[in-house]
């Protein structure tokens, strides 16, 4: 399956929700995909990761650039994941500490630091 | 001799068709299916580390993955073809520096994933190249037809 990505507005942040496969293949439209949004000024980003069917460090990395950029900008990247197996590859990398990670997309823009 | 050998042109396109193999040739071996998911994130991350390793280095040689299938445990086996004493490959020198020191990054942290997911592993480089070598029980006999 090869990647999905879409974007929509709510209020001033950004949802970009992604599905399929981000891997070594794939990761690169994700990337893609974010610096577009930060150049074009969208600094406030809500990730949703709910019909992602797989991430490898791959797609981790291009997660952390995201959010090196949106910080660039004293912007957010939020996540919004549910999968007990994605969540793992977060948890053990320590990225849990670096991501905020939601249970749903109005959970995500709601929230503020 | 392993179960199935699979050898494919370095190219990120072809990560997966080895992680659908490497997923079902575990399957089969009879490891557990909770832990299919890891296979499968292992092996992605091991032969995505060997194809950014080859790309690097300029090696048009193929990409090796190995499905071995013993009594108690599956193993994969993935190499590449940088040796160590292959050194650094000009090649690409100030191309992207942007994009070469992200996948330095990558590199390390598909390391950090495959450590952190398999409990049994094993990172070397010889003379012929680098080898990741992986493995998990099975729970065998149980899981025949």
């Amino acid at each position: 399956m090869d990647l999905s990505l879409s974007t929509r507005t709510v209020g001033d942040r950004t949802v970009v929700e992604v599905g399929g496969e981000i891997d070594v293949y794939t990761a690169p439209k994700l990337r893609e995909q974010l610096v577009e949004l930060v150049n074009d000024g969208s600094y406030h980003l809500v990730v949703d990761m709910e019909r992602v069917d797989f991430l490898d460090s791959t797609g981790l990395g291009v997660l952390v650039g995201g959010l090196k950029r949106v910080r660039a900008h004293e912007g957010s990247l939020r996540l919004v994941c549910n999968q007990e197996r994605i969540l793992k590859i977060f948890r053990i990398t320590g990225l849990t500490k670096v991501f905020p990670i939601h249970t749903s997309v109005e959970e995500a823009v709601a929230a503020t630091d | 001799m392993a179960t199935v050998e699979l050898r494919f042109s370095a190219l990120p396109e072809h990560v997966r068709t080895a992680r659908l193999v490497a997923a079902a040739v575990a399957r089969r071996a009879g490891v557990d299916e909770a832990v299919l998911d890891e296979v499968r994130l292992a092996v992605g991350e091991a032969c995505s580390r060997a194809v950014g390793l080859h790309e690097s280095h300029d090696i048009t040689s193929p990409v090796r993955v190995l499905l071995i299938e013993d009594e108690k445990k599956f193993s994969i086996e993935v190499g590449d073809g940088v040796s160590d004493h292959s050194g650094t490959s000009g090649a690409h020198g100030g191309a992207e520096g942007t994009a070469e020191s992200d996948a330095e990054g990558e590199d390390e942290m598909g390391l950090a994933v495959i450590s952190g997911l398999v409990d049994d592993v094993e990172v070397t480089t010889g003379e012929d190249g680098g080898l990741i070598r992986m493995s998990w029980p099975t729970a065998t006999a149980a899981t025949l037809p």
